[in-house]
């Protein structure tokens, strides 16, 4: 499992996400993980073994290094890089459940062919209902990780600047010594780079939960200008086999959008007989 | 994430390009790309353990690298890389929003055929011709400010043998060496030789496409 892993794991999200998601997504991968993979993680690659200090006592470097780096730069954007992109996978198992709700649903009503089944998975979800909620509460949490590790970052290393020289006088060093870094310059290059990736990569999640929010609010006001059309309710009974219009018309109205639109592509899943109460 | 997923990325970008823009991805990958992997990063490896300074005293020779090089070429070129290749995310992302539209008519219920929408190449016109030459433009812009970046960071592009370093701490004015200078210095040149045909590779693009359209209003006037 690496980073390749993970990018496998979150393109299937990418399909149910919304535009600013998508490119929210693109921003992480190629400027953010894939700088830390190419260019980065180089240039921190020799800092214990290039950290010198003016002195020859022996475990002084050490204890110095450890002192002023109790955890190094690329390990804290590996962290955050895995925490951020992690909300995104609930997403991914709350389509996964929709999805096995709709193949359910096709089982019932007696259209479970291949071609069909295969029709659910590859339909783009409508971000509604629980769905939104979970949207929702998966982009807040990235932003609330992002903000976070910032302040990680500036508590640890404040000022976001990588200094050429630290005083170090813990023990065993004798005195105050002098500790040099390697390669501060382009350290604080990159930290800054990282930094402003980072703030693009929140002024974007805030765009797309005003998005949601917007559009939450614009299709709650055609609903209520257009008293005809159904609104989903939540699902919450246990499915019984002898209840079974019950359950069609329940798993009917949970579905909401993703189905509608499945039954309006299929009109011979709609069959005359069945009561489809959220159509 | 490295080059190879890069590729993979830009690798569908290569469906929807002018033949000119498909040289230019082969050009990036091959000579640019991939030199840098197999070779410019071995030249680089030993850059700042190699750099050795006329002195005994701790963190001269710390001090002195770091001022010398304020950010290493291999680093200078892989940003650059990532920058130049990014402008083609934007055509598609516009070819994929084509494509979700012309899946929502569908939708709507005109007869198109899904599988020919899939493989079907989409032409640069109109709104993706405009996204299109930005793209190229934003290139163009990326390749020169990272040319001019070396330039001004390393004052011309060769490697020196020798630099005489006076920061703090080092005692007086101390000579330090270089690790491989001709080596680097040869790729260098290379680096912005292939930088510079990519340049050309794209200012002939934008001027194929700005013909092309003129041409066609050309013929939709006459």
């Amino acid at each position: 499992m690496n980073w390749a892993g993970l990018y496998t794991v979150l393109s299937g999200v990418n399909r149910h996400s919304t535009s600013i998601g998508r490119i929210w997504l693109s921003v992480i991968f190629i400027f953010r993980i894939m700088v830390l993979v190419v260019a980065a993680e180089s240039v921190w690659g020799d800092e214990k073994s290039a950290f010198t200090c003016n002195t020859q006592q022996p475990g002084c470097n050490s204890v110095c290094y450890d002192h002023f780096f109790p955890i190094s730069h690329i390990r804290l954007w590996a962290l955050q890089l895995i925490l951020v992109t992690t909300p995104a996978l609930l997403v991914a198992m709350h389509v996964a459940y929709q999805q096995h709700q709709e193949k359910k649903l096709l089982v019932l009503t007696g259209h479970a062919d291949p071609k069909h089944l295969e029709e659910v998975k590859k339909h783009k979800m409508r971000i509604s209902g629980s769905l939104w909620w979970t949207y929702v509460f998966s982009v807040v949490f990235r932003l609330l990780f992002e903000a976070v590790f910032m302040y990680i970052f500036y508590m640890l290393y404040p000022g976001y600047q990588m200094v050429r020289l630290v005083k170090c006088e813990a023990y065993p060093c004798p005195n105050t010594v002098d500790c040099f870094i390697s390669r501060p310059t382009e350290k604080t290059i990159f930290t800054v780079f990282m930094l402003v990736t980072s703030s693009i990569c929140i002024i974007l999640n805030m765009a797309e939960l005003v998005y949601l929010v917007v559009r939450a609010c614009a299709r709650r006001g055609q609903h209520n200008s257009n008293p005809s059309s159904r609104k989903g309710s939540f699902y919450g009974h246990k499915l019984s086999s002898e209840y079974k219009q019950n359950e069609i018309n329940q798993l009917l109205t949970e579905q909401d959008g993703s189905l509608k639109d499945m039954l309006r592509r299929n009109p011979g899943l709609h069959e005359k007989g069945d009561r489809c109460s959220a159509c | 994430m490295d080059w190879g997923t890069l590729q993979a990325i830009l690798g569908g970008v290569n469906k929807h390009s002018t033949s000119i823009g498909k040289i230019w991805l082969t050009v990036l990958f091959i000579f640019r790309i991939m030199i840098l992997v197999v070779a410019a990063e071995r030249v680089w490896g030993d850059e700042q353990q190699d750099f050795v300074c006329n002195t005994l005293q701790p963190g001269c020779r710390n001090v002195c690298y770091d001022h010398f090089f304020p950010i290493s070429h291999i680093r200078l070129w892989a940003l650059q890389l990532i920058f130049v290749s990014t402008p083609a995310l934007l055509v598609a992302m516009h070819v994929a929003y084509r494509r979700h539209e012309k899946k929502r008519r569908f939708r709507n219920g005109e007869k198109i055929d899904i599988e020919e929408l899939k493989n079907e190449k989409i032409h640069i016109r109109g709104a993706l011709w405009w996204t299109y030459t930005s793209s190229i433009f934003f290139r163009i812009i990326f390749e020169a400010v990272f040319m001019y970046v070396f330039y001004y960071m390393y004052d011309g592009y060769q490697m020196p043998r020798l630099v005489k370093c006076n920061a703090w701490p080092c005692p007086n004015t101390v000579d330090c060496f270089v690790s491989r200078p001709t080596e680097k210095t040869t790729f260098t040149i290379f680096m912005l030789a292939v930088s510079g045909i990519c340049i050309m590779l794209n200012l002939s693009e934008l001027c194929y496409l700005v013909i092309k359209v003129c041409m066609k209003e050309s013929r939709k006037t006459t």
